[in-house]
């Protein structure tokens, strides 16, 4: 018996492990941040959705509150309504299916089912990205937690730097035109601006009411910022299409 | 609160809000100034996480060698290196500019 996978399941699984890998990172980063290895781990089971997991740590990893965490990496997630309401038309699941399509619902899974035209291989390539990613994503989320706990002071081994890049790397592909450059320098100095004068965690919270207010008066594509962290479209056989817009 | 209840309060919010897209009529998400503010929105924060991580000292500022990992990261992404490279060339920055006794 030969096991030969459609499109979809073959992108779906090289977005697995391009993603899942990249939990070593949030791994590390999560205990470096001064969570415990089993809070740590939760995140990626129950949260799962990467970039409000960073957001959580990143503000704990700043000094700011808990209800600051919460708040910024429950404003990060907004965008999963987005995905979700796609899918809910792309695939219509119903039940038990619904409930475990919604977490699986994220930038991957979303765009590796958009990526495809037909829509038995939409609902292929959703459930094997989504699902893939979560095996691996917490696979290596324990993987790194256990590393980071083991390599003891954080700033040795540059780990803070590595949050730093994390970051950056997780906003790079959603830069791709200049309005959303414009918009992520002005919150970046708003950042750095608010930092030394209100509380620790604040400072983002003011960063989203500027990004929310640009977003509800600008006019420009409505699907930017919506871009997936890996682009199943460079797992196609061909190169990601360039986005030219202004 | 502890840590723990803001974690769990916000894996529960996460999760609601995915289940949303799945349960609210789609006319309400559709709406273009709702999809347009969840872009923006992540693009805002990413940037803001972005300048705080590098940054920021407690409730001050400060110039060290995250700027340097910030530097090299973006050296790294320009020359289209997968997520995982660039988080580590930030950190072997971060490490051996601290190595040279910098930041």
């Amino acid at each position: 018996m030969s096991f030969s996978p459609s499109p979809a399941v073959r992108i779906g699984l090289s977005i697995a492990v391009a993603t899942g890998l990249y939990g070593v990172s949030f791994g590390a980063l999560g205990v470096a941040s001064g969570l415990g290895v089993w809070q740590t781990v939760a995140l990626s089971a129950l949260m799962f959705t990467g970039g409000s997991q960073f957001a959580f740590i990143g503000v704990v990893a700043g000094g700011g509150a808990g209800s600051a965490a919460f708040g910024a990496a429950t404003l990060l997630g907004v965008r999963n309504a987005v995905y979700g309401m796609q899918m809910n038309r792309m695939l219509r699941p119903h039940g038990w299916r619904r409930l475990l399509a919604a977490q699986v619902t994220i930038d991957e899974s979303a765009a590796t089912a958009a990526g495809q035209l037909d829509p038995d291989e939409q609902r292929r390539g959703f459930w094997t990205a989504g699902l893939g990613v979560f095996a691996l994503w917490n696979l290596f989320t324990l993987a790194g937690a256990l590393l980071g706990d083991a390599l003891g002071d954080p700033r040795r081994w540059g780990l803070d730097g590595a949050a730093v890049a994390a970051f950056l790397g997780l906003l790079w592909p959603r830069l791709r035109a200049r309005e959303p450059v414009a918009l992520a320098v002005v919150c970046a100095l708003a950042t750095v601006l608010a930092l030394p004068r209100v509380p620790p965690g604040v400072p983002i919270l003011l960063a989203a009411l500027v990004a929310a207010l640009w977003g509800w008066f600008s006019r420009g594509p409505a699907d930017e910022g919506l871009e997936p962290d890996v682009d199943p479209a460079g797992y196609d056989g061909a190169a990601a299409p360039p986005r030219e817009h202004d | 609160m502890a840590l723990w209840g803001w974690l769990l309060l916000a894996s529960a919010a996460a999760y609601a809000i995915k289940l949303a897209g799945y349960l609210v009529p789609a006319r309400w998400l559709e709406n273009e100034h709702m999809s347009r503010v969840a872009g923006t929105l992540t693009i805002g924060l990413l940037a803001s996480l972005t300048a705080m991580n590098t940054f920021s000292a407690g409730a001050a500022l400060a110039l060290d060698a995250r700027l340097g990992a910030l530097l090299a990261a973006g050296v790294a992404l320009w020359l289209r290196a997968p997520f995982l490279l660039v988080v580590v060339v930030g950190a072997l920055a971060a490490a051996l500019l601290r190595l040279a006794g910098i930041g």
